[in-house]
Order: C-alpha cells, then sequence, then structure tokens
C-alpha cells in the first residue's frame, strides 16, 4: 500500500543514520583515501636533514622498500606518533625515511636531538611544494613504498602499534612474498 | 547548590512532561474529561520549570559560576555579559535546553490560545506536545546535563568561540528554534487528527496561524543565520550548502509547501492526506537535522561535539516519533478522497505544481547533504558534493516556481481561466523583458545577472498587478484581508530574493591586493586608500586595525576599520569592515603584513563590492513579514459554528 | 578520537595565525583573478575539510593556490588543473561531484523524484477535474472571511 511508502522510506533512512553511527566508530571521518596506492611515487629531488648539500632523489631509494614518514616539529601528534616508532621502527625490518614538512631545519634538528631520530634517512621539504605531489594533506602520514618506486600503503594520522600490527606488517609481507 | 535546583527542575520538567504526554491522549481515548483536562496546568507547570532551569543557567554565566562544567567551556572573566548569554546557546548542552524551553513556550501558547478546539482534540495536541518534550528532556537529563559540576573550580574559564561572538549568534539560534520546534504544533495538529479519526478539515484552520507564525520564525531565523556568516565567517558568503545549513533549509522548503497546502485543505477541503503528510515531513525533517548535527555523522564547520552514544539515543528518538507518525499516517489517514473537485487550471493545481518542485528539491537537499555518508556506506569511496550541485539542481527546480508565482492569485480555487491569465504574463512579460535589456546596457553579456533582473521583475511585477487590481476592484477596508496581504508580501519577497542571489553572485568584485600606507587601488566603481594599521583592544581581545578609506570621484563615501583579533584563549579572528548599502556592500578584511613583522609596511587587503546582497535578506523579511501576517488572518481565530452537513457558517465579522 | 581533536587543534592553531586566505598574487589583469578566483571556490581544502581553496586560512590551501596560479601561469586549462588535483588528491578535492556510475543516483535521483511526484499529481488532478466536469457550475464554494471566494 503506497501509504506505508513514507514508512518504509524512513526505514532506510535510519538504517543509513545506524550504519554511520557505527563507521564513525570505525573510520577517522576526515581522512580521505589516497588516489595514488598502486601508483608510481611521484619523482622528487629533497635535500637530507643533516647536510643540505646532498641530495637525494627517487632513484636513489629504489631497490628496497621503505616507510616515508611525514612529519615536523610543529605537529603535536608526530610528538604521540614518535615513541612507537622509536620502539618498533627498527623491528619492522624496512629502511624508515622521516619526511620533514614544512618545518625550520634547526627546529627539525633540534627536535630530533630531545626525543631521539628513529629513521634511517631524513629529507627535508621546507616549502612543502613536493608533498602535494604525494598527496600530503597533513602530518603524521606514512606511505610504504615498494623497491620498485610504487606507493603500496598509506597511513593518514600516527602509526599506532595496532595499526602496524593490523595494516603496516601485512603491507610489509605482501611487498617480500613478491620479490625479487 | 543552585545548579543542583536547575537539574532538580529539569528532572521534575521530565516527569510533568511523561504525564503530559500520556494522560492526556489517554483521557481523549476514553472520553474522560478529568483526564483531559490536566492537559494545560500540567503544560503551565513544566514551562514553569523549565523556565527556570533556564534561568539558572543564565544566571550560572552571569555570576562566573566555573564550577559548571558548560560555564567553564564556555565563558571566561572577560567575556562581557551580552556574551556570556549567548554562551547559554554556544555549545550542545545549552542549546538543547534552548530547544526545549521554546517548545515549551510554543506548548503554553497552545494552552492558552486553545479554547475554541474541542477538548478532546486539544488534549490530543498538548499530549503530543508532552511527548516529544519527553524525548528531549530525558535526552537532557540522562546524556546532556548543562548543570554538571566540574571540579576542582576552574579559576577561569575557557572561551565562547570567537566566531560566534556577534549579535547574529545571539538571535540566530533562538528565532531559528522558534521556527523549528514551532512546526511541533502542525505536526501535533496532524497526530491529533489521525488519533481522532477527525474526517473534517476544521482542523485545518486552527493550525494554520500556527504554521505560519512557524515558518515566518524559521525563515527569520535563516536569514539571521546568513546574515552573520557573511559578518563573521567565509569572506563574504552568506550561503555555503553546509549540511547543517541545509538542515534548516529542508523543513524551510517543506513548510512553504505546507502553509499553501493547508490553505487548500482549509478551503477546499481535498488533499487532507497531503497536507498531514507535509506537516508530518516537516517537522521530522526539523528533528533529523538535530540529529545530523549532534551525532557526528555528518563533518560541518557548524557542528556540535559529536558523541556516538547520544547518537544513537537521538536515533532511537527518531524512530520513535517519526516511524511512530508515518505508520500512524499508513493506517489512519483518510483513505477516500475528500473535498471539492478542481480543474486542471484552477489554483489548486498550481498550487500543487509548486508543492511538487518544493518538496522535490527538499529531497535534493537531503540527498546531496547524505550522499556522502550513502557513499560510505556502498562503498563508493569519498564523496564531495557542494555548491556545484546544490545551487545548480535548487536553481533549476525553482525557476519553474517563478515563473508560476504570477499566476497563482489569478487563479480561482475550483476552476480558472487561462483568459485572465494572459494580460497579467503580457505585462509582467514586457516589464521582465525590457528591465532586463536595460540591464543588459548596464552589465554587458552577464546572463545571470539578466536572468535575475527578468525574474525578479516578472515575479514583483507579476504580484503588484494583483495589489493594483484588488484596489481598484474593492472598497477600502475589504481590499486586502489578513491572508492574502500575507501571500503578495511573501511572493514580493521571492522576487527581491532572486535579483538578489543572481545580481549578487554575477556583478561581486573581488580582489586580493598588497597594500602600503597610501596606496590607492581601484576596485568597481570605488577608490580604496589604504591608511596603515594601529594597535586596539576590546573588552577580551587585542588585536590590529587598519584603516581604509574608500573613494568614490574623488570624494570619501566611508572610512573602514577592518580588524584581525586575537581573543583572551588565543584564537584569532578576522573582523571584517562592512558599509552596508541597500544597492550594494563594500566589504574590507585584513590580512597580514607582506613583510612578516613589517606592521608599518605593506598589508594584504581582501577588497569586496558586493552589489544588491542585502535584497537577498530583504527578500528573506519579505517572506517572514508575509508569514505572520497571513497568520493574523481573522478567519483562523473566529469560532465557529457547525451545522450537521459540516458547513460552516462565520460569525459576523467584527 | 583524541588524537584526532589535537591533531585538529594543531594544525588550526598552527593555521589560524601564520597563514591566511588573502593572499595577494600577480595577475596578469583582472580577468585571469577572476578566473582564479571562481576555479578556487570549487576546490575543496583538504584540512578544513568545509572551505573551498579561496576562503580557507590553512597552510596547505595556501601551497595549492600557489599551485593553482602556477600551473595557470603555464597555461593550463582549468580541467587540466582539476585534473592535476584529483591525480593527487582523489575527486573528494572537487566540490562537484563528478557525474560516474557511483554518483547516478545522487544526480539523477532528483529527477526521478520529480517524475515520480510528476505522475502523482497529473493523476491527481485528472481524477479531479473528471470530478470538477460532473459538478454542477456553480457549485456552493466554502466562504472566506469577507464571505468573498478570491
Amino acid at each position: 500500500m503506497s501509504r506505508l511508502l513514507p514508512f518504509f522510506a524512513f526505514l532506510a533512512l535510519v538504517a543509513l543514520f545506524g550504519f554511520g553511527i557505527w563507521w564513525n566508530t570505525q573510520h577517522d571521518q576526515r581522512e580521505v583515501p589516497s588516489p595514488l596506492i598502486g601508483r608510481a611515487a611521484p619523482e622528487f629531488r629533497l635535500p637530507v636533514l643533516d647536510d643540505p648539500s646532498r641530495m637525494v632523489a627517487k632513484a636513489d631509494l629504489l631497490g628496497k622498500p621503505y616507510l616515508l614518514n611525514v612529519f615536523g616539529s610543529w605537529c603535536f601528534a608526530c610528538g604521540e606518533e614518535h615513541p612507537v616508532l622509536m620502539a618498533e621502527g627498527k623491528a619492522l625490518g624496512v629502511k624508515l625515511v622521516g619526511y620533514n614538512y614544512k618545518d625550520e631545519p634547526a627546529a627539525a634538528k633540534g627536535w630530533l636531538a630531545e626525543h631521539g631520530n628513529p629513521y634511517d634517512l631524513v629529507i627535508a621539504d621546507v616549502e612543502g611544494r613536493t608533498a602535494i605531489d604525494f598527496g600530503v594533506y597533513g602530518a603524521p602520514e606514512t606511505s610504504l613504498v615498494d623497491g620498485k618506486g610504487v606507493i603500496r600503503y598509506k597511513r593518514v594520522g600516527p602509526l599506532t602499534p595496532d595499526v602496524i600490527e593490523r595494516e603496516v606488517k601485512p603491507a610489509l609481507a605482501a611487498i617480500a612474498k613478491e620479490a625479487p | 547548590m543552585i545548579p543542583e535546583l536547575g537539574q532538580l527542575a529539569l528532572i521534575l520538567a521530565m516527569l510533568l512532561a511523561l504525564v503530559q504526554g500520556v494522560v492526556p491522549v489517554v483521557g481523549a481515548w476514553r472520553g474522560n474529561s478529568a483526564l483531559m483536562s490536566l492537559a494545560r496546568p500540567v503544560a503551565a507547570g513544566q514551562f514553569v520549570f523549565v523556565a527556570l532551569a533556564m534561568g539558572i543557567l543564565v544566571h550560572a554565566f552571569l555570576t562566573f559560576d566555573f564550577s559548571v562544567g558548560y560555564v567553564a567551556a564556555n565563558s571566561n572573566l572577560a567575556l562581557p555579559w551580552y556574551y556570556r548569554i549567548t554562551a547559554v546557546w554556544g555549545a550542545h548542552e545549552g542549546s538543547m535546553l534552548l530547544w526545549v524551553f521554546i517548545l515549551n513556550a510554543w506548548t503554553l501558547a497552545l494552552a492558552i490560545f486553545s479554547r475554541q478546539l474541542p477538548d478532546a482534540f486539544a488534549a490530543r495536541v498538548l499530549g503530543v506536545m508532552g511527548f516529544i518534550g519527553l524525548g528531549f528532556l530525558a535526552f537532557i537529563v540522562f546524556t546532556s546535563n548543562p548543570f554538571l559540576r566540574e571540579l576542582p573550580m576552574q579559576p577561569d574559564g575557557a572561551d565562547l568561540n570567537p566566531v560566534l561572538q556577534d549579535p547574529g549568534m545571539t538571535f540566530h539560534p533562538p528565532v531559528l528554534y522558534m521556527g523549528y520546534v514551532g512546526f511541533s504544533v502542525a505536526f501535533a495538529f496532524s497526530i491529533a487528527a489521525l488519533l481522532g479519526g477527525e474526517l473534517e478539515q476544521a482542523w485545518v484552520r486552527w493550525a494554520r496561524p500556527w504554521t505560519n507564525v512557524a515558518w515566518a520564525f524559521l525563515s527569520a531565523g535563516i536569514v539571521a543565520g546568513s546574515w552573520w556568516a557573511y559578518a563573521e565567517l567565509g569572506w563574504g558568503g552568506w550561503w555555503f550548502w553546509d549540511p547543517v545549513e541545509n538542515a534548516s533549509f529542508m523543513p524551510w522548503l517543506v513548510g512553504a509547501a505546507l502553509v499553501h497546502a493547508q490553505a487548500i485543505t482549509e478551503k477546499r477541503g481535498s488533499l487532507r492526506s497531503w497536507t498531514i503528510l507535509l506537516s508530518l515531513f516537516a517537522f521530522s525533517l526539523s528533528l533529523l537535522g538535530t540529529f545530523l548535527v549532534r551525532s557526528g555523522v555528518l563533518t560541518s564547520v557548524h557542528a556540535f561535539a559529536s558523541d556516538p552514544r547520544r547518537g544513537l539515543y537521538i536515533l532511537g528518538f527518531l524512530v520513535v516519533v517519526i516511524g511512530g507518525s508515518l505508520l500512524l499516517y499508513a493506517v489512519r489517514a483518510p483513505k477516500v478522497a475528500g473535498g471539492r473537485a478542481f480543474a486542471i487550471v484552477s489554483r489548486e493545481t498550481a498550487v500543487l505544481i509548486g508543492n511538487l518542485l518544493l518538496t522535490t528539491a527538499a529531497a535534493m537537499v537531503l540527498l546531496g547533504t547524505l550522499f556522502p555518508l550513502l557513499g560510505d556506506a556502498l562503498n563508493l569511496g569519498k564523496v564531495s558534493v557542494g555548491p556545484p550541485y546544490f545551487g545548480f539542481l535548487f536553481n533549476l527546480l525553482m525557476l519553474p516556481v517563478v515563473l508560476l508565482l504570477p499566476f497563482g492569485p489569478y487563479l480561482r480555487w475550483g476552476k480558472g481561466e487561462v483568459g485572465v491569465l494572459k494580460p497579467v504574463a503580457l505585462r509582467a512579460g514586457v516589464a521582465a523583458i525590457v528591465c532586463a535589456v536595460i540591464a543588459f546596457l548596464f552589465v554587458d553579456a552577464k546572463l545571470k545577472a539578466i536572468a535575475g533582473v527578468a525574474g525578479a521583475v516578472w515575479a514583483c511585477v507579476g504580484t503588484l498587478l494583483y495589489v493594483i487590481k484588488r484596489w481598484r476592484e474593492m472598497p477600502r477596508g475589504r481590499r486586502f484581508p489578513a491572508e492574502m496581504a500575507g501571500m503578495l508580501l511573501a511572493h514580493f519577497g521571492v522576487g527581491i530574493f532572486v535579483a538578489g542571489v543572481m545580481l549578487s553572485e554575477s556583478l561581486s568584485i573581488e580582489r586580493d591586493v598588497r597594500m602600503e600606507p597610501g596606496k590607492i587601488v581601484q576596485l568597481g566603481s570605488y577608490e580604496f586608500r589604504f591608511d596603515g594599521v594601529r594597535e586596539t583592544s576590546g573588552p577580551n581581545w587585542r588585536g590590529d586595525e587598519g584603516v581604509v578609506t574608500v573613494m568614490q570621484d574623488g570624494a570619501t563615501v566611508a572610512t573602514m576599520h577592518p580588524q584581525k583579533r586575537t581573543y583572551t584563549r588565543g584564537q584569532v579572528q578576522t573582523e571584517s569592515a562592512i558599509d552596508a548599502g541597500i544597492f550594494r556592500d563594500i566589504y574590507v578584511a585584513l590580512g597580514e603584513p607582506m613583510d612578516a613583522g613589517n606592521r608599518e609596511g605593506a598589508w594584504a587587503l581582501r577588497l569586496y563590492q558586493k552589489p544588491f546582497i542585502r535584497w537577498i535578506w530583504l527578500g528573506g523579511l519579505f517572506m517572514m513579514l508575509g508569514g505572520f501576517v497571513a497568520a493574523g488572518e481573522r478567519r483562523f481565530r473566529t469560532q465557529k459554528a457547525r451545522n450537521e452537513a459540516g458547513a460552516t457558517v462565520a460569525e459576523p465579522a467584527a | 578520537m583524541m588524537r584526532r581533536v589535537m591533531l585538529l587543534l594543531a594544525l588550526l592553531m598552527a593555521t589560524t595565525v601564520a597563514a591566511q586566505a588573502i593572499d595577494p598574487l600577480p595577475f596578469k589583469d583582472h580577468d585571469q583573478e577572476v578566473r582564479f578566483q571562481h576555479l578556487t571556490a570549487q576546490l575543496r581544502c583538504l584540512v578544513c575539510q568545509n572551505e573551498n581553496l579561496n576562503d580557507s586560512n590553512a597552510e596547505l590551501a595556501r601551497d595549492l593556490r600557489h599551485e593553482v596560479f602556477d600551473l595557470m601561469q603555464q597555461g593550463k586549462s582549468d580541467e587540466e588543473i582539476k585534473a592535476w588535483l584529483v591525480a593527487r588528491y582523489s575527486k573528494f578535492v572537487l566540490y562537484d561531484p563528478p557525474l560516474d556510475t557511483g554518483t547516478a543516483l545522487l544526480w539523477f535521483g532528483p529527477l526521478l523524484v520529480l517524475v515520480l511526484g510528476g505522475v502523482a499529481l497529473v493523476v491527481q488532478v485528472r481524477r479531479r477535474s473528471r470530478a470538477a466536469a460532473t459538478e454542477p457550475a456553480n457549485a456552493v464554494i466554502e466562504s472566506n472571511d469577507s464571505g468573498e471566494n478570491w
């Protein structure tokens, strides 16, 4: 009977809202999924934080997978993520590249000196223009790039032990299976 | 001690709401007049307690009672008293209390002004209002208590968001809620009619003034919100199709359809089911809006703190109230078409076409607002829906409405004459074309501006033609019954609104400029001279104030003082300077020094000239006025004697 | 949840003081400036997700505005600039939802509602007008306040 139509339409709406409330508890509503997953990482050429005369390009990092961790001394959540990187970074068995984003080099160096440096290599993007090619829109963000230079995984927000266990490690394992 | 009294008052109000929601309805069902007569005194008692709670919360803000967590979170020692009152409804808990307070105000008004309603009907109406109040009071008492203490007491509080420290924020929520909540009255009338099996349409006459007043308040509230956003937010934008804005616009659209449908049902007895359904939709959308902004389901600049628990509670409440009402509709709404027939060419048909377009527009806004959520549910990726979607489709749907507008009054109920319409179309059409050509000479090929002028002139001239007709044909004192006057005012407002929107959107000029002190920049027909920046301060902020002199043909038109303020808790707020005018606004915003730290040097400034932007709100105010005036129609208030056949006989007009 | 709030707060505090949407750029002429304003008004700021690029105070918005400016100077069309941003930030950066299978419901839904409603309206009007044809031409009509029917 058509008189029941509004009622059923409303029930559908309720189902949608119920889903919405549930979904929010599982996801960060502000997160924007990256279109770069499965695509080649952008070409880049950035100076090393400690030695600006030395440049690192995408080609220099090919051959082995690496985690690119976007951070800044100004970023509160990076401070929360940092101990996790210090504790678990080495154990992941993959190169950890720090991507210093829109930061004062002196401030970044001081921050790393104070909190510890979990990275194998730190490159600096002071202006933040290259970061746009990576689709960075905040910090911290972490991308997993494989040996062929393809972005395989991206985490927006801080890495936690839980995320490392559930998402990063399986992604690393998937890459390891394909080798060489 | 006093805040605890506030908490107690809310609990007592909630218990009274329980009584009010249940007892009179049972009484009406059983024909027990003792139970039914409880409705009015209980409603009055509930109002007293809620008003008491409201008063206590205001008092807590005015006396800097930072032991109350809500007060500490939303005010501090430096906040001026008028913004401390505003802060009462500045966040979730207080705004919920405001919601309930206004609901009780409407209920009290109903209790007082419903003497002409049959007892059973009045009991049911008040019962429904009580039930709604119960839901909200329970929500407040159990999940959103504004009186919770936070100990140890802070010596000073946080701050009311600087964006909210504006007169607009003082008016916008209360006025908006008067509208939002006011649709509960039409809702209650419809539920009462469904419960009582009222097959006659007399109850629609009683519902009409309440509905018109609610819609008028909602119009005013939306206008206030838009004006406030223009002055405080988004760089001269006045509407963003933000989810929360949409949440207030959907009930407005359905409410506009409703006031027209009620006219048909009241006068002709037809379309009773549709009118009932619309009133259920209008209030349901109000409730939906309340849910959307507090559940965290949608991101918005406007959203209150999100909490899944609160979201689930409101959702449950929605299921009971909306689901229950729609189920009741399915079961009890009149199945047989009643009332007068009407021809294809008739006012009924015109109104129905308008109804179709307005409700489709509301459905479109709902779809666009919820689509990102749907996208998540159906795994479509993160979908973005913004002004290009809403604005485009809304304009498309409203175009036929504007075209039909002048014909409404000329079409008779039951059977209209196409012949009567032809001279109207001709005169209004010629006027529109002539003005469009004149506009073309001023604005070159800006299609939007020309279309706006044509549409506005069409609507306004078409409405004025009917004003002239009535003036000529009717004797003084009988020319414009309140209902008709309201209709003409509101329709005229539509034309003004169209002009405002189309002209300001197509003719606005904006420039970001670098200005050294003394530099002059040309924008539109004005010259702007930057005269440097000086320091300034207010009760709870310190800031920089720029001085910009605006000239036209050498003469000074205005001296503007855009500010950048830093508030007590560090928030930075841009206070743009606006020189308001009937035909244009000049808008200047201060940016940053171009060379960091050099405050004596060049600064970045944003300059705007916005033609006709005030017409947007002027149009809205005409619509509001129309709603209030129409509600004053004597026919809605006079007592009716009813004979056996159901026809009514009016008492001699006073 | 708290972490995200902190991140947002940190971003907001870092951005509202440091960067401003007011951003004079060296446009060739006013037409180019107008084109820039229209284009950036159609692009969403990823940080302040309910503001467009023209209005947002966020640092990222400023950076992206400069990118859009540079791309305009390089002679790229609006479509190419939008595609450039979408390749990096996904379609979410566009305020205008594209028309594809996923958004078919969004774009055609209102049309569907209008058509279905229109059918219902036509049915209703025809039913009523047929009844009207059988009613006497001067049937009593409910009188109004002043006894007239306007």
